[in-house]
């Protein structure tokens, strides 16, 4: 299946990749092709800082199941979290990613 | 099968000159040898796709591979230049014909080619090789299961409707796709052959049962031993008709 859908998201954060930590900026995510993992399509997310280069990516590829089971234990952190993680109002939802 | 081969990368002329990296795999003897276009698949320019071109080589096939995503990102990795070229809406068509017609380019100018080249493309590259038959003079092309030959791409991508260019089909064309896949569906490929009939096309199309999306990828869960050894055949056999000297 080549579905060639992404979705996009600006983000704020921090990520570690191959040379160390960098600034996010944004996230791509998809559920397409992997370059890695041997399923034949997994939920796909980039995390960038698209202002230091097409290296400055932490990338994961999960099965449809792991993606699933990782939203419901972020949204189970951010709920322990109370106030202190209330959504600010200020992000952006995802969307897919414009035509360049 | 050739007793040898040398591969190496090199760098090509790509659409509107640009330099862009290629891998090269040639067998060994004196020729003259025919020349393969390999395109890769939306991941990227990896290791299994160099495999493929090793294997072409070692059927006596000169094959290059174009590094479609080196623009987006020289110097990366392949997997950061594929989520680089993802994330700027994709290979662009025109962008995409002008490096397949790069490649095919340096495969004439070998001194060793008998002047005929062919085109295959797995996954988007097989929507990538049907269009680059439909623009360039190439002598054969092969479409392992391209999504949206057929239908629209969706918004966000570099690419456009292709079906309709099927009437500038210059070349015979090899279809091979598992039934069980969705991207294509079996209905957008009975859709493409219905075409292909109408306009009179030289086409040859297998269909796999038990076979799904990239059913030919040694390294993946979708690997179909019994479809992709059966396909390699029909690949050989194709080429080894329309692109002897």
């Amino acid at each position: 299946m080549c579905s060639y859908l992404t979705s996009a998201t600006a983000l704020e954060g921090s990520g570690k990749g191959a040379s160390g930590w960098f600034s996010l900026t944004s996230a791509m995510a998809y559920f397409d092709h992997p370059y890695h993992s041997s399923a034949e399509h997994t939920l796909n997310i980039d995390f960038l800082n698209e202002n230091e280069g097409p290296s400055a990516r932490v990338a994961v590829e999960l099965t449809a199941d792991s993606a699933r089971a990782l939203l419901r234990c972020i949204e189970e952190a951010l709920a322990a979290a109370g106030t202190a993680a209330a959504p600010s109002g200020s992000y952006e939802d995802c969307h897919p990613r414009p035509r360049s | 099968m050739y007793s040898g081969l040398t591969a190496e990368e090199t760098v090509i002329a790509g659409h509107g000159g640009d330099e862009i990296n290629a891998y090269v795999a040639r067998p060994h003897g004196s020729g003259p040898f025919p020349g393969v276009v390999v395109i890769h698949h939306m991941p990227g320019w990896d290791e299994a796709t160099t495999e493929i071109a090793n294997r072409f080589a070692a059927h006596g096939y000169s094959a290059i591979l174009p590094n479609l995503h080196f623009r987006d990102a020289p110097g990366a990795s392949p997997d950061d230049a594929a989520a680089a070229s993802r994330a700027a809406g994709g290979v662009p068509d025109d962008r995409l014909v002008g490096d397949v017609a790069g490649a095919a380019a340096y495969l004439r100018s070998l001194s060793d080619s008998n002047g005929k080249i062919g085109v295959i493309g797995y996954c988007s590259g097989g929507r990538q090789a049907f269009l680059s038959a439909c623009s360039l003079e190439l002598d054969a092309a092969v479409d392992c299961y391209g999504a949206f030959v057929v239908g629209t791409p969706p918004e966000g991508m570099n690419m456009r409707p292709i079906l309709h260019l099927a009437e500038n089909l210059h070349c015979p064309l090899l279809g091979l796709f598992g039934l069980d896949d969705q991207h294509p569906s079996p209905e957008e490929v009975d859709e493409l052959e219905n075409e292909l009939k109408r306009l009179a096309k030289p086409y040859e199309f297998h269909r796999y049962e038990g076979a799904g999306h990239a059913f030919f990828n040694t390294t993946r869960d979708s690997f179909r031993p019994a479809a992709a050894a059966d396909g390699w055949q029909r690949i050989f056999a194709f080429f080894g008709r329309h692109l002897a000297a």
